[in-house]
C-alpha cells in the first residue's frame, strides 16, 4: 500500500514540475534555455488563481495561468532573441523579476479562496486494482498533462513542425536555406514553454492547494529546467524525470512518518540530491545530445 | 561537456546573484558584527525612563502577509488596535520581512522614520532585533516568542500549549482510527511544545492514540503542505492540525479527502464545514495596546514586558477557537470541562510523569515545570511519530 501511495503522490506533486519542465523542453529544443521557467510558474500560479476568483471558472483560469507564463516568457524571448542577450543572465533575471511582481500583485490574493479543480475518479478505470487509484483519481489538468506527452512526443519527431523547431536549435542556417524564420520559430517554442509552464503554476494553485502565497513555487521551475537535461530533451523522459521528483518528495514524507531516526533536514535535500543524481548518471553515460545552438547568443538570420 | 560547463556557469551565476543581494541589504551590519562588549552601558535611569518615548511611529514587521488565515493575520490584527487606540502614532508596517539581515535594515528604516518601539512579530526576527537594539538603545523592542531578551528588548507570547492541550482532548475523542497527524515546519521548542500538548491531551481521553509528525521546512509552501496532507491521511490518520503560518491549503485538502482538522492561529471553520474540530487561536490587541501604553509612558523598565512577558488561556491572550458544526455536544461539555479546570489550575497538562518517545522520564513524577522550561522543550512526547532533526 506504502507503494502505491508514493506512486501517487509522485503524479500528485510531480505534475505542475512535469508540465514546466515539458515547457521547457519545447524552448531547448529551439535552442533557447529559459531559467526564467520559475518566473512563468509563478505568473500562471497566480493569474491562473486571480481569473478563477474573478469568474469561478477553472478552465478560465487555467487558461489565464497559461497566458500569464507566456507573457513572462515573451520578455525572455525579447531580451535573449531581438536583443542578443545571454540567456543564462537574461534568464535567471526573468525569474527574480517573476519572483517579485507576483509578490507585488498577489498581495490581494492571498485570503481569497475557490473551488477550482478537484480530483476526479474516472469510471471503470479508477476500479482497476493498484493502478486505478494511482492514475485515474486525479485532478483534470493531470489529466491533460499526462495526454500532453506523447502528443509533444508525436509533434516534435513526427511532424513538420517538430523538424522546424529541431532544426531551429540545431542548424538554423537549413531553416533559412529553406526560407522559414528561424528567429520566428524560436520565439513561438519559448512561447509554448512560457506557456505550458503558466498552466503548471497554474496546476499548483488551482488544482493541487487552491491557494496563492508569494514564491509559492519554490523553485519547482528551476528542478524543471534541471529535469529537461536529465531527460535529454525527450518528453516521455521528462515525464518520467518530474515523477521521479515528486516520488522523492512523497517518499520522504512517508519515511518521516514511519519514525525512523533520519533527520528530515536531510530528506528535504532528497528529491533535489536524487535528480542531481540522475543529472550525473545521464551525463556519464553520454547518451544526452544537447541541440547544437541551445544557449548560444542568436547571431540573426544565416549568420549562424 | 558543453552542458557541463554551462550547468557550472549558471551556478556561478547564481552564487554571485545570491551574494550581490545579500551583499546590499546589509547596511549597517559592520556595526552588528562587533562584539558586544563594544556598546556602551546606557543603563542610568535617566535613559530607562525616555526609553520608547517621544516616537512619531510604531513599527511591526511580519514575516509573510497580513491576510494568512494565521500567525501573521492575528499580530496584524493587534497592529490594528494599536492604531486605533493611538491615533497620533503612525503605524509603520512591512510585510514578508525575511529572517536576515534584511529585517536589520527594515527595523533601521523604521527607526529612522520616526519609531521608537518596534514589533518584531516572527521567532527568526530576534537576532536582527537583538543586533539593531544594541545600536538605538532608546528604542523599545517587542519581540514576539523570543528567548532572549536585553536592557531595551522585551518578548511576549502566550503559553498557547493551553488551548492546544484543549484541541488534543478534543481530536482524542473525535478520532476514530486513534492515529493524528501534525504537520510542522522546523524543530523549534515552540513547535515541539505544541506536538507535545496536544499528543497529551488526545491520550489523556484515549491511551492508544499517536501524533505521526511530519516537518516541511518551511512556515508556508502550499504545495509541500499539500503533499504532507494527502500523505499523512494516506496513513490513515483521521484528523489533523499542523504549524504553520498559512493553513488553507492543509485543512481545504484535508476537508476535500474528509478528514478532521484542528486549526492553529486564527479561525478557520468557514475553510473546513464538515470536518473542524476547533482551534487555538491568538488574541492580541489589547495586550498590544497595554505594551504600547507602557513603553511610550516611559514605563518600560521594570514592568512586566521588560523581560519574558507569556500571557495565558486565563489572561485571555490565547483562546480555544469554536467548535465544528460537527463535534457532538457531550465531546464540546468534556473540552469545556477541562478548559475551566485548567484555568482553575486543577488541570496541568505536563504535570509529570511525562516521558519521551524513547520512554525516558523528562518531567518526574508529580512535578510541574516552569513556563520557562516549557520552552526550552527540546524532545517529543511518548504516542509521538517521527524524528527531530539533529
Amino acid at each position: 500500500m506504502i507503494l502505491a501511495d508514493i506512486l501517487t503522490g509522485a503524479i500528485r506533486s510531480g505534475t505542475s514540475v512535469m508540465l514546466a519542465s515539458q515547457g521547457e523542453l519545447v524552448s531547448e529544443r529551439a535552442g533557447v534555455i529559459n531559467l526564467g521557467t520559475e518566473g512563468s510558474m509563478l505568473g500562471g500560479a497566480l493569474g491562473g488563481f486571480a481569473v478563477t476568483v474573478w469568474t469561478g471558472n477553472p478552465w478560465l483560469g487555467a487558461l489565464a495561468g497559461g497566458l500569464c507564463g507566456l507573457l513572462i516568457a515573451s520578455i525572455h524571448a525579447f531580451l535573449v532573441l531581438s536583443c542578443g542577450a545571454n540567456q543564462l543572465a537574461t534568464g535567471l533575471t526573468i525569474m527574480f523579476f517573476g519572483m517579485g511582481v507576483t509578490a507585488f500583485f498577489g498581495r490581494g490574493f492571498v485570503s481569497e479562496q475557490i473551488v477550482g479543480f478537484n480530483p476526479v475518479a474516472l469510471p471503470l478505470l479508477s476500479d482497476i486494482p493498484f493502478l486505478g487509484p494511482i492514475l485515474f483519481n486525479h485532478d483534470p489538468l493531470t489529466y491533460l498533462s499526462i495526454l500532453l506527452v506523447p502528443l509533444l512526443w508525436f509533434v516534435i519527431f513526427r511532424t513538420r513542425i517538430g523538424i522546424m523547431l529541431r532544426t531551429a536549435g540545431e542548424r538554423e542556417e537549413v531553416l533559412f536555406a529553406s526560407g522559414i524564420n528561424a528567429k520566428l520559430v524560436r520565439y513561438l517554442a519559448v512561447l509554448a514553454g512560457g506557456f505550458l509552464a503558466g498552466i503548471g503554476g497554474a496546476q499548483l494553485s488551482i488544482a493541487y492547494t487552491h491557494a496563492w502565497v508569494e514564491n509559492m513555487t519554490a523553485g519547482r521551475g528551476v528542478v524543471a529546467v534541471a529535469l529537461v537535461i536529465f531527460a535529454s530533451w525527450k518528453p516521455a523522459r521528462a515525464m518520467l524525470g518530474a515523477y521521479l521528483f515528486g516520488a522523492a518528495q512523497a517518499l520522504q514524507l512517508t519515511v518521516q512518518q514511519q519514525g525512523y531516526a533520519i533527520s528530515p533536514f536531510f530528506l528535504f535535500m532528497a528529491p533535489y540530491l536524487l535528480t542531481l543524481l540522475a543529472l550525473l548518471i545521464v551525463e556519464r553515460r553520454k547518451s544526452s545530445r544537447t541541440p547544437e545552438a541551445l544557449g548560444k547568443v542568436f547571431a540573426g538570420e544565416g549568420s549562424g | 561537456m558543453k552542458t557541463k560547463r554551462r550547468a557550472s556557469s549558471v551556478l556561478l551565476g547564481a552564487l554571485a546573484l545570491i551574494m550581490l543581494i545579500t551583499g546590499c541589504s546589509q547596511p549597517g551590519s559592520h556595526s552588528a558584527s562587533s562584539p558586544s562588549g563594544g556598546s556602551s552601558e546606557t543603563s542610568t535611569a535617566s535613559a530607562d525612563a525616555s526609553m520608547g518615548t517621544g516616537g512619531s511611529a510604531v513599527g511591526f514587521i511580519f514575516v509573510g502577509t497580513k491576510d494568512d488565515y494565521g500567525y501573521n493575520q492575528a499580530a496584524y490584527l493587534g497592529s490594528v488596535a494599536v492604531e486605533e487606540a493611538y491615533p497620533d502614532l503612525k503605524v509603520l508596517r512591512a510585510e514578508n520581512v525575511p529572517e536576515t539581515a534584511e529585517a536589520e535594515r527594515v527595523m533601521e528604516q523604521m527607526i529612522k522614520d520616526g519609531a521608537k518601539i518596534i514589533f518584531p512579530t516572527s521567532y527568526g526576527h530576534l537576532e536582527p532585533a537583538l543586533n539593531v537594539a544594541k545600536r538605538h538603545p532608546d528604542v523599545v523592542f517587542f519581540h514576539q516568542g523570543g528567548l532572549k531578551t536585553a536592557n531595551n528588548v522585551g518578548t511576549y507570547f502566550g503559553t498557547i500549549w493551553e488551548p492546544v492541550y484543549l484541541a488534543g482532548v478534543a481530536a482524542g475523542k473525535m478520532s476514530k482510527t486513534g492515529k493524528l497527524g501534525y504537520i510542522v515546519s522546523v524543530p523549534i521548542p515552540q513547535v515541539l511544545l505544541n506536538v507535545n500538548a496536544f499528543t497529551l491531551g488526545a491520550r489523556s481521553v484515549n491511551p492508544d492514540a499517536t501524533t505521526s509528525v511530519v516537518f516541511t521546512g518551511s512556515w508556508c509552501d502550499p504545495g509541500q503542505q499539500a503533499n504532507a496532507t494527502n500523505s499523512l491521511i494516506d496513513g490513515s490518520v483521521d484528523v489533523l492540525s499542523l504549524h504553520q503560518d498559512c493553513m488553507k491549503t492543509v485543512i481545504e485538502t484535508a476537508e476535500r479527502r474528509g478528514v478532521m482538522t484542528v486549526g492553529y492561529h486564527a479561525d478557520a471553520s468557514s475553510l473546513a464545514p464538515n470536518g473542524w474540530i476547533t482551534g487555538s487561536l491568538w488574541n492580541w490587541p489589547e495586550l498590544f495596546v497595554e505594551m504600547v501604553k507602557t513603553a511610550q509612558d516611559g514605563q518600560f523598565k521594570g514592568s512586566k514586558f521588560d523581560g519574558k512577558y507569556r500571557g495565558t488561556l486565563a489572561d485571555n491572550v490565547v483562546q480555544l477557537g469554536s467548535f465544528g458544526a460537527n463535534v457532538p455536544a457531550d465531546v464540546v461539555q468534556y473540552v469545556e470541562d477541562q478548559k475551566k479546570a485548567l484555568l482553575e489550575g486543577t488541570l496541568l497538562p505536563f504535570k509529570g510523569p511525562v516521558k519521551d518517545q524513547s520512554g525516558g522520564v523528562r518531567i518526574a513524577e508529580g512535578e510541574t515545570p516552569t513556563v520557562e522550561q516549557l520552552e526550552g522543550s527540546d524532545y517529543l512526547v511518548e504516542g509521538v511519530i517521527g524524528s527531530i532533526p539533529k
